[in-house]
């Protein structure tokens, strides 16, 4: 990072820092995904890993979204920390309901 | 003289009055993702609640294809990705300086923003005249086969009224958070056709699209539990 970058009070990352992703990559991704998440759905598997096997691929298409669309992997890990701070009792939640059957 | 790490400095978009030291962002940044972890959890109540209903009454929920148009759904769901990236492509215009891209790539992921709400709006008419509606008492969804094929009132029902309820309630509150944001996208795209946004100070194209990605994953997780599981 240059003297100018530390200086400049500018874009979301100082310029010439900008954190681009592969987004057109990740776009191809994501669509591959989606078609293989349909392709998956009517496949003849026991319900539990059918439902297994699409959430997998839907968790990696929100990771993909977040970490890359939304920056959350160039944003400060404190950011990190209050992103991910809902995702236990998410868990937590799921899992009770989970629990009454 | 204020001096700052060059992590700090790195996410300074806005002089030192906005932004937030503790996050090492500025404050409508950190709001804005603060607003989304609420909504988090506002979908994982409805998502909560939907296992719940589906668990205890399997009966009143149809197997994936037999009522929902998955291939349509699919295809809105490749929209609202598309719409993504447009929106990404948006941002990193401004961040290089590029009003022009900018411009032309907010009016893309409005365009078709507004064709995924347009097209869930052709999904609900049409399921609505197949019958699947959400609170009768007496509902049954029979199939969308068998109200083409006529068969409508002999076919053996596939579902029950806790089927088109948490349908509705889950894509429906989806569906007005992307009416939301392509009215904020709107607002964005006249800012930005007046001038507004510079490469120094974007934080309105962030926040919309730090906005519209979160309702983009949703879709992602709602696509795969309402309709494919």
């Amino acid at each position: 990072m240059t003297d100018t970058q530390h200086t400049t009070p500018g874009a979301g990352h100082a310029e010439g820092e900008h954190h681009e992703a592969p987004y057109l990559l990740i776009w191809a991704v994501l669509l591959v995904l989606t078609l293989a998440e349909v392709g998956y759905a009517f496949l003849s598997l026991p319900k539990f890993w059918l439902a297994l096997g699409l959430i997998v691929m839907a968790i990696w298409k929100a990771l993909l979204v977040t970490l890359y669309y939304m920056h959350l992997r160039f944003e400060p890990k404190r950011l990190w920390v209050l992103a991910t701070a809902p995702l236990p009792l998410v868990v937590i939640l799921i899992a009770a309901v989970l629990t009454e059957f | 003289m204020t001096t700052h790490t060059p992590a700090l400095q790195a996410n300074m978009m806005v002089p030192d009055s906005t932004f937030e030291p503790g996050m090492q962002v500025y404050t409508m940044k950190l709001g804005m993702w603060v607003f989304l972890l609420s909504e988090v959890m506002f979908f994982t109540s409805l998502i909560g609640s939907y296992i719940i209903l589906r668990f205890a009454h399997p009966d009143h929920f149809a197997q994936p294809g037999v009522v929902l148009n998955v291939p349509l759904t699919a295809f809105n769901t490749f929209f609202l990705i598309c719409s993504s990236v447009t929106m990404v492509k948006a941002f990193a215009a401004i961040q290089h300086g590029d009003q022009r891209w900018l411009k032309l790539w907010l009016l893309a992921t409005i365009l078709i923003g507004s064709m995924f709400v347009g097209i869930q709006v052709v999904e609900y008419n049409a399921l609505a005249h197949e019958g699947f509606v959400p609170g009768a008492a007496e509902y049954s969804a029979v199939g969308r086969e068998a109200f083409k094929a006529g068969l409508a009132e002999t076919a053996p029902v596939v579902g029950g009224p806790l089927y088109g309820a948490t349908f509705y309630t889950m894509t429906g509150f989806h569906g007005v958070h992307v009416t939301i944001g392509v009215i904020c996208l709107i607002f964005v795209l006249i800012r930005a056709l007046r001038g507004h946004y510079i490469q120094l100070d974007h934080r309105g194209v962030e926040l919309i699209g730090l906005y519209w990605h979160f309702v983009d994953l949703v879709w992602i997780i709602l696509f795969t539990i309402v309709y494919l599981i």
